[in-house]
């Protein structure tokens, strides 16, 4: 039951993580209050025309969301790294990409939580109309966090060792997730126009193939990024 | 698989490569030989005139950007699954060259688009992913300058060179459905027959010219880690 094993890696590296960041509360608290000011600092810069804001909104909550995420993703190496972690926990038995896994989902579930705390201010701030269909925009906006977070926590894992984590992150990261931002800002417009254009899928579709690609890519190439 | 220390012996006694001047010659040459050949043959366009002649350089320097960075791909691979330090250097001057060239693409770009569309930039499929391209491998290079231990480096920028070319089909996907102007992209199917030698010309030459600036910089890569070798060796007691 080999695989039964390794999903049990995952779990604790995952559940290890989101304890960490439960107990302490300063991290996600200061990432997610860091993506609702960016959000009001781009109200301020775009508005006060409340169309001009609506027709901004999807666009404003994905840039907060990245810039936000952004300090996520190296937090949760960094941890390891402050307190000499990240070696006993290569030396523990199983295969590596159960630690990629495992932060994977750990960072999954704390950008899940920032994402609902953003999106909700988003909406009120930039006065965004929630059409009738809204699932589809939940859709969306769950394929393009995956996207981040994959890219984001596989480049962490070697920013956050280098010399000049906090400047090499964004760069290596932000041309990356372009196809993510075209597509989820697109599609969510696309949507919250009543999709008359029928373009919504298209992208939708480009958002899973990106996943996929480089959910498998990611876990491939882990094994060679993380040796020490 | 080779372990480290056999690695640096291989590299610390084979003798550094040495390109000799005549291949500088030879490709600047033929890159001189090509400018002219195309300049003085081709008529002035209909439409933009004597301002068409700026594609000589600037469509083969764009073919000589992906071919660099197909490069890129292929040594990053093979370096992860060989692990010798040749292939990584390679790559890492592939790198800096295709970068090179990117640049070289996107400023000749604007300055054909500013008289041609009235505008310096627009945010067109073939533009845009070419910009996005020229970010990604700003972020590869940025990665290797800020990573001192060697190996780590090696690892670290096969993964990203090879991830980041995998985006690039992509990203020009995605730019592409986004938003598109660009004139069909200039090769010699689309091209008036007078104009297309002098641009198979140029591009022939300025392969070769994409070839000495590799070679040069892997031989300086060599040179370097070489030193480096070195002086981890006298710090360790000589040999």
């Amino acid at each position: 039951m080999a695989w039964r094993d390794d999903w049990r890696r995952v779990r604790a590296i995952a559940r290890k993580d989101v304890t960490t960041e439960l107990r302490a509360k300063a991290g996600f608290n200061s990432v997610a209050s860091l993506g609702v000011t960016i959000l009001v600092l781009l109200g301020l810069a775009l508005g006060p025309d409340a169309d001009a804001l609506r027709n901004a909104a999807v666009g404003a909550v994905w840039l907060a969301l990245l810039f936000s995420g952004v300090l996520a993703f190296n937090r949760s190496f960094q941890v390891e790294l402050e307190s000499g972690a990240l070696e006993p926990l290569l030396l523990y038995p199983g295969p590596r990409w159960t630690i990629f896994a495992g932060k994977l989902l750990g960072n999954l579930m704390f950008l899940t939580l920032m994402v609902a705390i953003v999106v909700v201010a988003g909406v009120v701030l930039f006065g965004v109309r929630i059409p009738a269909d809204w699932p589809p925009l939940l859709g969306v906006l769950a394929l393009g966090v995956v996207g981040l977070v994959v890219l984001g926590t596989f480049y962490a894992s070697m920013a956050s060792r280098s010399r000049a984590r906090e400047v090499l992150l964004p760069l290596l990261l932000f041309p990356m997730l372009v196809p993510v931002l075209l597509a989820a800002t697109t599609a969510s417009k696309a949507l919250l126009g009543a999709d008359v254009m029928h373009e919504a899928g298209a992208w939708i579709r480009l958002l899973v193939a990106y996943d996929l690609v480089f959910l498998t890519a990611t876990f491939i190439a882990f094994e060679h990024v993380i040796e020490a | 698989m080779i372990s480290s220390s056999d690695q640096s012996r291989d590299i610390l006694t084979a003798r550094p490569p040495r390109t000799g001047v005549w291949p500088a010659f030879v490709s600047f040459g033929a890159v001189i030989a090509a400018q002219a050949y195309a300049i003085l043959t081709s008529p002035a366009e209909g439409d933009m005139g004597h301002l068409q002649k700026i594609m000589y350089v600037h469509v083969p320097a764009a073919w000589m950007t992906f071919l660099s960075f197909f490069v890129v791909l292929v040594f990053s691979v093979r370096y992860l699954w060989r692990r010798r330090e040749n292939d990584d250097l390679i790559a890492a001057s592939a790198a800096e060259v295709g970068a090179t060239f990117n640049g070289l693409t996107l400023m000749l770009g604007m300055i054909w688009g500013r008289p041609a569309w009235g505008v310096w930039w627009v945010w067109d499929a073939r533009l845009t992913s070419t910009l996005v391209l020229f970010l990604i491998f700003v972020g590869y290079l940025a990665l290797r300058a800020f990573t001192d231990d060697a190996q780590q480096k090696a690892r670290w920028s096969a993964a990203v060179g090879a991830i980041g070319a995998l985006n690039v089909p992509i990203v020009y996907m995605s730019v592409k459905w986004w938003r598109t102007l660009h004139q069909p992209p200039s090769s010699p199917a689309t091209l008036d027959p007078r104009y297309t030698m002098g641009l198979r010309l140029n591009a022939i030459a300025l392969l070769l010219v994409m070839i000495y600036f590799i070679r040069r910089r892997y031989e300086i890569a060599r040179l370097e880690r070489a030193v480096e070798h070195m002086a981890e060796a006298a710090a360790m007691g000589g040999q």
